[in-house]
């Protein structure tokens, strides 16, 4: 086998050029396409691609189904950009943590070049499809979602403050309001209030992952809640986000922009939220813990998303 | 911030595997966005 070095592509050469290029290890392998979607975080981007499908099909009127598909194609790759962006600027605190370490850039499968070519790009593309499949309004916000994310959440806040969950929660709360944007090209209560709602939702979402991979974080040096302030302030902020998203869930049907339909959807569900999140709250752990408590509220908390953002979506379409 | 990944050897096979397979994504995806692109002045017109 010719020795040679991963890196970004290079343009097609000559057999005889190649060869010699081979010969030299002076050449680098083309990335795979499956480490570029990879670096897209796609587990990410269906929760994105879903409550902003939920925000677009809870707004009024009747979008044309080419244009809907096309501006929710948009975010998800503005979101996808964001996410690129995201692991090129934190390659070398990924190296660092076990559950991240594996990831195409500290993995070493491709080159941190490839990386940030391919999250501007795709910003810039997904940026310029909403433009033009829909408005000025919702392309303006994809835009600032994604400076959000990348500037203000993973540039300046996640290496400098606990409290980086809680800001940087705006930049994942977006989705849903440039999906109603998309639709109608204005902003209303109804998806001003989803908005809030996933921001005071990603603090607890976040801190109770954060409570069972916080070696990983110590590791790397970032200051999550659970390094920064401990186990026990973590859990009681855990509980104080959860009190006040259950209340911010349901609102949205006693001020009259739902139905019954959503109204009680948001309370059941969110009731058990904070029952698990109590559950979180109040206990001690010791350095053996499974840590099965934090896992339940993690794992409950996407599933709470997923079934409230599409109980807004039923109760417009069936509102009882 | 980022840091250089770790060598990994390849051979010349693997190299044009590579390359082949990024130019067939690309020439689909490059087809889909042309057909995309002509759904969304088809339906920026009707609607």
């Amino acid at each position: 086998m010719t020795p040679c070095y991963i890196g970004r592509g290079l343009p097609i050469r000559p057999e005889d050029e190649l060869a010699q290029s081979l010969t030299h290890g002076e050449m680098t392998l083309p990335a795979d396409w499956r480490d570029l979607f990879a670096l897209t975080k796609p587990r990410v981007m269906s929760l994105v691609v879903f409550t902003a499908l939920c925000g677009l099909l809870a707004a009024p009127g009747h979008v044309h189904p080419v244009l809907a598909f096309s501006s929710i194609l948009a975010i998800a790759l503005g979101a996808g950009a964001s996410g690129a962006l995201n692991q090129w600027y934190e390659a070398g605190l990924d190296a660092k943590m076990k559950r991240t370490a594996n990831r195409p850039l500290p993995a070493g499968r491709l080159d941190p070049q490839t990386a940030l070519h391919f999250g501007v790009g795709l910003a810039a593309f997904s940026v310029f499809l909403m433009l033009f499949a829909a408005n000025w309004q919702a392309a303006a916000l994809l835009t600032v979602s994604i400076l959000f994310y990348v500037l203000v959440y993973t540039m300046w806040l996640k290496p400098r403050t606990p409290q980086n969950i809680v800001i940087g929660g705006a930049a994942g709360a977006f989705p849903p309001l440039i999906g109603w944007v998309a639709a109608t090209g204005s902003v209303a209560p109804l998806p001003v209030m989803l908005f809030l709602l996933i921001f005071l939702w990603t603090p607890p979402h976040f801190w109770a992952l954060a409570l069972f991979v916080r070696s990983d974080y110590a590791a790397a040096g970032i200051p999550m809640m659970p390094v920064v302030a401990g186990e026990r302030s973590t859990r009681r902020q855990i509980l104080f986000y959860a009190l006040i998203m259950a209340a911010a869930a349901i609102a949205p049907w006693p001020l009259g922009y739902t139905g019954a339909l959503y109204g009680w959807t948001a309370i059941l569900l969110s009731a058990l939220f904070v029952a698990l999140s109590v559950q979180v709250g109040v206990r001690q752990t010791g350095a053996s813990d499974a840590m099965r408590p934090e896992k339940r509220l993690f794992a409950y908390s996407i599933a709470y998303l997923f079934i409230l953002f599409g109980a807004v979506v039923a109760d417009h379409i069936w509102p009882l | 911030m980022t840091q250089d990944p770790t060598p990994e050897p390849f051979d010349e096979a693997e190299y044009r595997r590579r390359q082949r397979s990024r130019a067939n994504l690309m020439a689909w995806i490059l087809g889909a966005l042309a057909l995309l692109f002509f759904f969304i002045t088809m339906a920026r017109m009707v609607h």
